[in-house]
This record gives structure tokens, sequence and C-alpha cells, in this order.
């Protein structure tokens, strides 16, 4: 039998009340531990997101550079997880890493930036898929290049599928620019942030 | 794809619940270094956790030693005074973030006693857990508790332990 044991959910809601923990200072004390984990070299992965025409982007950087930028359709939280799962889990909202991404991809979005002049860091792409979008840069700011162009660029004319996969699988979406690669018959072809935002893209740049 | 979550998430599922055990515990003045000491230990050790480990207990466990090391580097900075004041006098008064007294008494309790209800009460932990952190058996982590709360009661009878003034 117990002796005199207070009520918990009490007891519990009074402490709460007693020491709080104001969003304010955990807003303060989590850039503390961002700034602190750059400082120490374990923040593996830093992230946060930025509002563009083609709705909110997560962006994402190692030490090394810019690793992913996703749409929300492709689900930030998802994103995340696989980012834990195949570079760390050490992953923090930290915007300070991110600080140049995100000032050049408004300029891009504001018709004021052509190319993106950003540390990357490919280890997300493997193989064809990142040969093949290591020549995607060559597509110049306003251009598009059909499928097949680009399987000749990347030295397999045959590889018109696998390009289209590169593309589709592509973690670095608008910096990287898979939205310049069209369909050899005009249509726009696929996008994995979706037609919308490949058609927003290709005006953007057709207007500037 | 399955595997742990990301530190992020931990952060903000428990940093409210450990800054608050860290400000019950140490008070509030040196409660946000335990907090960043704590968060920061626990993302180097991350990557090791296993995937099914209790996260609020491990947390409040780092916290419970970095609040060691805090309060050790504390007395070392101290100045040593020729009369000591009687223990805990005014120790939360003015202080921002605590709630009046109920907070400035817990503050005061025996080192033993506080950390037992800031565990089970504030951080949620089973007695084991608590035992587990402050070593002992899980009856004397109860108890330890179970005095606290006596004494926080004895301070404020009526209202469970909180004052109405």
């Amino acid at each position: 039998m117990k002796i005199d044991e207070p009520d918990t959910d009490e007891v519990t809601r009074d402490l709460i009340q007693a020491f709080p923990a104001a969003p304010g200072d955990l807003s303060g004390l989590h850039e503390r531990l961002a700034a602190a984990a750059q400082r120490d070299g374990i923040l593996d992965v830093a992230y946060r997101t930025i509002d563009s025409p083609v709705g909110s982007l997560l962006l994402a950087a190692t030490e090394q550079g810019l690793i992913r930028v996703a749409y929300a359709r492709e689900g930030h939280d998802a994103v995340l997880q696989t980012l834990a799962v195949r570079i760390s889990p050490r992953i923090l909202h930290a915007p300070g890493r991110l600080e140049a991404a995100a000032r050049e991809l408004g300029e891009y979005f504001n018709g004021q930036r052509r190319r993106f002049d950003l540390p990357l860091d490919l280890r997300l792409s493997a193989g064809f898929r990142r040969t093949v979008l290591s020549y995607l840069p060559e597509i110049g700011y306003g251009r598009t290049a059909s499928y097949t162009a680009v399987a000749q660029l990347a030295g397999h004319p045959k590889a018109v599928r696998a390009v289209g996969t590169a593309c589709a699988t592509n973690p670095l979406p608008v910096v990287v620019p898979c939205h310049r690669v069209v369909r050899s018959d005009g249509q726009m072809g696929g996008y994995l942030g979706g037609p919308e935002a490949k058609r927003a893209l290709l005006s953007l740049e057709a207007a500037a | 794809m399955t595997g742990k979550p990301p530190f992020e998430t931990v952060v903000s599922a428990h940093a409210g619940t450990v800054l608050r055990v860290c400000r019950a515990v140490l008070g509030p003045a040196d409660a946000d270094d335990a907090w960043s000491e704590t968060f920061l230990a626990a993302l180097r050790a991350y990557p090791g956790l296993p995937a099914d480990a209790n996260v609020e207990a491990w947390l409040v466990t780092i916290a419970h030693r970095k609040a060691i090391d805090v309060t050790r580097a504390a007395a070392r900075r101290a100045v040593p005074l020729a009369e000591v004041p009687d223990a805990g006098i005014d120790t939360a008064e003015g202080d921002p973030g605590l709630d009046g007294d109920l907070a400035e008494v817990l503050t005061r309790l025996p080192a033993r006693q506080k950390q037992a209800v800031a565990y089970h009460y504030l951080a949620g932990l089973p007695y084991a857990d608590v035992a587990a952190i402050l070593g002992g058996t899980v009856d004397a982590a109860r108890r330890a508790a179970a005095d606290g709360i006596a004494k926080l009661r004895r301070s404020y009878p009526g209202a469970p332990v909180r004052s109405e003034r």
C-alpha cells in the first residue's frame, strides 16, 4: 500500500507552472545549441525552409555543401528522415549554414540570378545518375534540352530513360536544373516538383 | 524508410521538459548552461543510441550529470565567505522564469529529494529510472520524492503544493 502518494497529475501541473519553459527561452537555447554543434563539428546536417513561388522549399546542407532541396510535395519530414538514415541523424534546424543558399535562391526567384554559385554535396546521387546531374548545369538559363540530348551529352545516347530517372531523383532540384530537361516532342515531361512547378520555373526563366 | 529520427525531433519533443528539470534542480541562473551541455552531449552521442532506447530517460540522465558538473564549476568559482549564510535564502527571488514560491521551496530541498521530485514529477520518469539515475534502490528513490513532496506541502497547506497568495 502506498503511503501518502500525492496526486501525481496535480503535483506535475503545479511544478510545470512553477518552472515554465517559454518558447522564447527555448528558441534562444536552440540557436545556442546549433552554434555549439557547428563549432564542435558535430552538426552533420543543417536545414531550414524558405518560401518560394513554387511553395515551401526545404534546404539541407552538410559541412561539404548543399545536399538537398526538397519540394513540399516530397514531404519535408520524410526527406529529413531519409537524410537521418542515409547521411546522419545529427540533424538540426540551423539556418546559418543555409544563408548563402537561401539568398541565391531568393535572387533566382526574383529573376536576378542565372546560375548558382554554391558548394554542393552530391553524395545522395551515384553512378550514371550523378553523371547526368553533373551535365545539367550546361543547359543554360532560359533554355531547355531533351532527355535524348542529355543522354548524348552524358555519353550514353541510348540511356534516355535513365536520364529521366536521374532527373526524377535529383536531390537538388532548382539548383541543379533538371527542370530544363523536356521531351523531344516539345511536351514538358514530368517533374519531381509537379508539372506546375516545372512550368513556373521555365516561364520565370523565359521572362527574365 | 525506418531508423532513428533526426535529432531535431528529439529537441522539439524534450527541450521544454529538460529545461524545466534543469531549472528545478539548479535554479534559473545555471539552468541554461546545463541545458546546452546536455543537448550538445546528447547530439554527440546520438548516432550510437540504441533505436529502442527511452530518449527522455537518456536525456535526464545526461542532464543529471551535467547539473553536477555545473554545480561543481560554480562552487569552484565561488568566493569563500567569512560567514556562511543560511542555506537557501532568496535563491530564487527576483529571478526570471520562476513562478513564485513553489520554485523557491523546491530549489531549497536537499539535492536527492529535489532530483527525485524533478525526475519523477516533471520528467515523468518511473521510479525505476529515477533510481538508476540517482543510484540506490527504487524504494529509496520513491521515499526521496515522497519526502520532498511532503516538505513542499508543509509549506503550502491546502491546494496541493501551490500557494494561493
